[in-house]
């Protein structure tokens, strides 16, 4: 079962929030935040090649053009390989773990996966982030040593910063399958 | 909780059989090693299993059956399977079956004996998860779960599900040493049956190196017992020895060389990574410096490299005159005590003069110490770049010793200010209780006190421009031996052989595991499929780093600043074996 909604981000750019069930115990969440706009790239390199001109005129040598194509090249790949996340996923399967990933703009796909043994909740914080105040959400890790105390906590859709509308929508379904998860874990 | 079933990529297209494997009751998983085809006979395969489990203390068992066939199994066959739960008793049964060409599988799960509270319908589901066996079997897990008990199945809850997966397969190894081309009494499929993978090479490099080893070894302990005999501990040489970091380097690259060639086998995986690790550092050393060395010996570049020595030594010296020359007129402008100025700049020009003449002395070796220092390139870039570094050092001799003697006038200066200056006060330093306390002095002793205190406050600058001059040029000198010592510490220390790895093997170091769902269909189990997640290159060279030749700086910032402002002799780097101060 699949469904897809639109939601927005903090600053107010439109994200797109697709729900996939796969069974009762396997739900994926996967969040599209926007492309990059053709109006910031045009800024940028703009700005980078007037930059590199009026240099020029100042040196006289030629170097500094080819520099800054380079430059822009160089910048452009790499901020589309290490830094433009284009998706981010939430994969939530009862009694194995929870997965997320990160999609960048250039493919590359970084995921971390937690073992169900070590989460012990999924919990709506509050936080100060600049002058605003924000809502995330984020999985709480157990101390291996002792189980009552919180090791780590994990935050989820860093880079796509929903609204709290989404993340109560997909709390609402984390729960759930915690819920199942505890219940049939404590049975032999 | 969900029932997992871990199956093998390789075994999903085999003919029907029987699911051989190992069952963990506190994760609810099923992992299948190998599926056992019919016809057999099954007290062969229940001593077959009886063998794998002694050998490799994994509680191996028939899990189920599964069935590889034309389109759904009929009546018969499906009493057939059933039959055999009753001949090789296992709670839970499992029964997998997919059909021949078709995408969705359908699992079902016999629980022999009644459940002792009553479940809800649908809580039994199950889960199929495959794994691509080879790459499991060959990954190590980071960081590495300790399982404690090597006994059959006797694995704590604590430990993490994935991890008894990986330790279970890897185990398992004795059961996939048969592939399909052996006359053994029962037929496996796992991901060796297609034939063993073995490599020629490898075998004979392993014959090999036995004997290769011992002799190195002997060898090596033979060239360490001469370096630690009795006439390397008396004074001069073994202050040498401490002193020059060659020696340092070499001993560095001796205790490498025995850990590669040291008959003892590997214990486990760090270890052995260990080793590979040195193997390709010495390597790659030594073909640098074989590289170094064939550019130093062609077209005579040692000529040219010793006409050249002693004329930069010469400038050098002339450039220092022409400074002191400098610090004894008016330099920038500040008026210096003509007396002190003149006392210390004739000190460091005879100074100076002397080292030229030496200079000249040696002249006419010059060419042939290079050549054989040159020669040292051939065990290793290191020890060539150890070398220069030493030469430098050797070198700039005269200007360490003018900071020397700059630094305790300086600090001489410095102590006898303040104690002066507590005197001016009327205080005293008291010793007894390191604080500071008031005393009563008689007349001629403030009076003397007061006039030392005046002279010596006049003829600080003087002192101080002559030390901050010195200062600045030996930290120029200990900036250069930094940064040699830097790259000879990259050299030395760099895991090449696991950057190797992980760039071409991504999955033998793993830093866990990602799932995708493959292609469902409401009704049918749910499928995902295991795969690798490769460690990121910096844990790579965080985990996996050589032990460097201990030279790290000895103080913070800040002590720095303050031993520089008091005078006190630096030392940046820490020597392994130096005594504290």
């Amino acid at each position: 079962m699949e469904d897809e909604r639109s939601f927005s981000d903090i600053c107010g750019g439109r994200l797109a929030l697709q729900r996939r069930y796969y069974s009762p115990s396997c739900r994926e969440f996967c969040l599209s935040c926007p492309r990059l706009s053709l109006r910031s790239l045009t800024a940028v390199t703009c700005t980078v090649w007037l930059a590199a001109y009026g240099l020029f005129t100042l040196c006289e040598n030629s170097m500094i053009l080819s520099a800054a194509i380079f430059i822009t090249l160089l910048g452009l790949l790499g901020y589309l390989h290490f830094v433009k996340i284009d998706q981010e996923t939430l994969l939530i399967i009862d009694s194995l773990g929870i997965q997320m990933t990160s999609s960048y703009a250039s493919g590359k796909e970084s995921t971390t996966f937690i073992e169900m043994g070590k989460v012990k909740d999924i919990v709506i914080n509050e936080a100060i982030y600049m002058q605003k105040v924000i809502y995330y959400l984020c999985i709480l890790l157990k101390d291996p040593v002792e189980p009552h105390r919180i090791s780590q906590v994990v935050p989820v859709f860093q880079s796509a910063k929903p609204r709290l509308d989404c993340l109560i929508e997909v709390y609402r379904s984390c729960q759930e399958i915690l819920a199942h998860q505890k219940a049939t874990s404590t049975s032999p | 909780m969900v029932l997992k079933a871990f199956f093998p990529t390789c075994c999903v297209s085999v003919d029907s059989g029987l699911l051989v494997g190992r069952w963990v009751p506190e994760h609810s998983s099923a992992v299948v090693l190998a599926v056992l085809h019919f016809p057999f006979i099954p007290i062969q395969v229940k001593q077959l299993l009886a063998q794998v489990r002694q050998a490799s203390q994994v509680g191996v068992a028939v899990l189920g059956t599964w069935c590889h066939c034309r389109q759904e199994p009929e009546e018969s066959l499906g009493r057939f399977l059933e039959g055999l739960g009753a001949v090789f008793p296992h709670e839970p049964w499992l029964q997998l079956c997919r059909e021949r060409g078709g995408t969705f599988w359908s699992c079902e799960v016999t629980h022999r004996q009644a459940p002792a509270a009553p479940s809800a319908p649908g809580e039994d589901q199950v889960m199929l998860i495959f794994y691509d066996q080879r790459q499991v079997l060959l990954s190590q897990l980071h960081p590495p779960t300790v399982l404690p008990d090597r006994q059959a199945g006797a694995t704590p809850a604590s430990t993490g599900g994935l991890a008894v997966v990986f330790d279970t397969v890897a185990r398992s190894e004795v059961l996939f040493r048969s592939d399909r081309f052996d006359e053994g009494p029962v037929r496996l499929s796992h991901w060796q049956s297609e034939g063993v993978e073995a490599s020629i090479l490898v075998e004979l490099a392993r014959r090999a190196s036995g004997p290769v080893c011992l002799l190195l070894a002997s060898l090596l302990s033979l060239v360490s017992a001469i370096g630690a005999c009795r006439v390397f501990r008396l004074w001069p040489l073994s202050f040498l020895g401490s002193k020059l970091s060659t020696c340092e380097q070499l001993r560095h690259r001796l205790e490498h060389l025995t850990l590669i060639f040291s008959t003892r086998k590997a214990e486990n995986s760090a270890q052995l990574m260990r080793k590979a690790n040195t193997v390709a550092s010495v390597l790659l050393d030594v073909a640098l410096g074989l590289t170094l060395l064939s550019w130093l010996h062609g077209r005579s570049r040692i000529g040219h490299l010793a006409d050249a020595l002693v004329p930069v030594a010469d400038h050098v010296a002339e450039e220092l005159q022409h400074l002191l020359q400098w610090l004894m007129g008016a330099p920038a402008g500040l008026k210096m005590n003509r007396a002190l100025d003149q006392v210390l700049g004739r000190f460091f020009l005879y100074h100076i003069h002397l080292w030229i003449s030496y200079i000249h002395l040696m002249s006419p070796f010059v060419e042939h110490i290079l050549w054989h220092v040159g020669l040292s390139a051939c065990l290793g870039l290191t020890v060539a770049l150890s070398l220069l570094s030493d030469i430098i050092a050797l070198l700039t001799f005269h200007i360490y010793c003018f900071y020397v003697y700059g630094a305790r006038l300086y600090c001489l200066k410095i102590h006898g200010l303040s104690s002066l200056w507590r005197l001016f006060r009327g205080k005293k330093w008291n010793v007894l209780r390191q604080r500071v306390d008031s005393c009563s002095y008689d007349l001629d002793q403030l009076f003397i006190g007061t006039l030392l205190f005046t002279i010596l406050l006049f003829l600080l600058p003087t002192t101080a421009l002559y030390y901050l001059v010195f200062t600045l040029l030996r930290l120029l000198v200990v900036a250069v031996q930094g940064l040699i010592h830097l790259l000879v510490d990259l050299i030395n220390s760099l895991p090449l052989y696991s950057l190797g790895l992980r760039l071409c093997r991504p999955y033998r170091l793993a830093a866990g595991v990602k799932f995708r769902v493959l292609q469902h269909e409401a009704g049918r189990p749910l499928r995902l499929l295991m795969q690798i997640n490769p460690l990121p290159y910096s844990r790579v060279m965080h985990t996996y780093r050589l032990p460097s030749c201990g030279c790290h700086p000895k103080d913070s910032w800040g002590a720095l600043c303050r031993k520089l402002f008091f005078g006190e002799l630096i030392y940046p780097w820490r020597q392994r074996g130096d005594k504290q101060d």
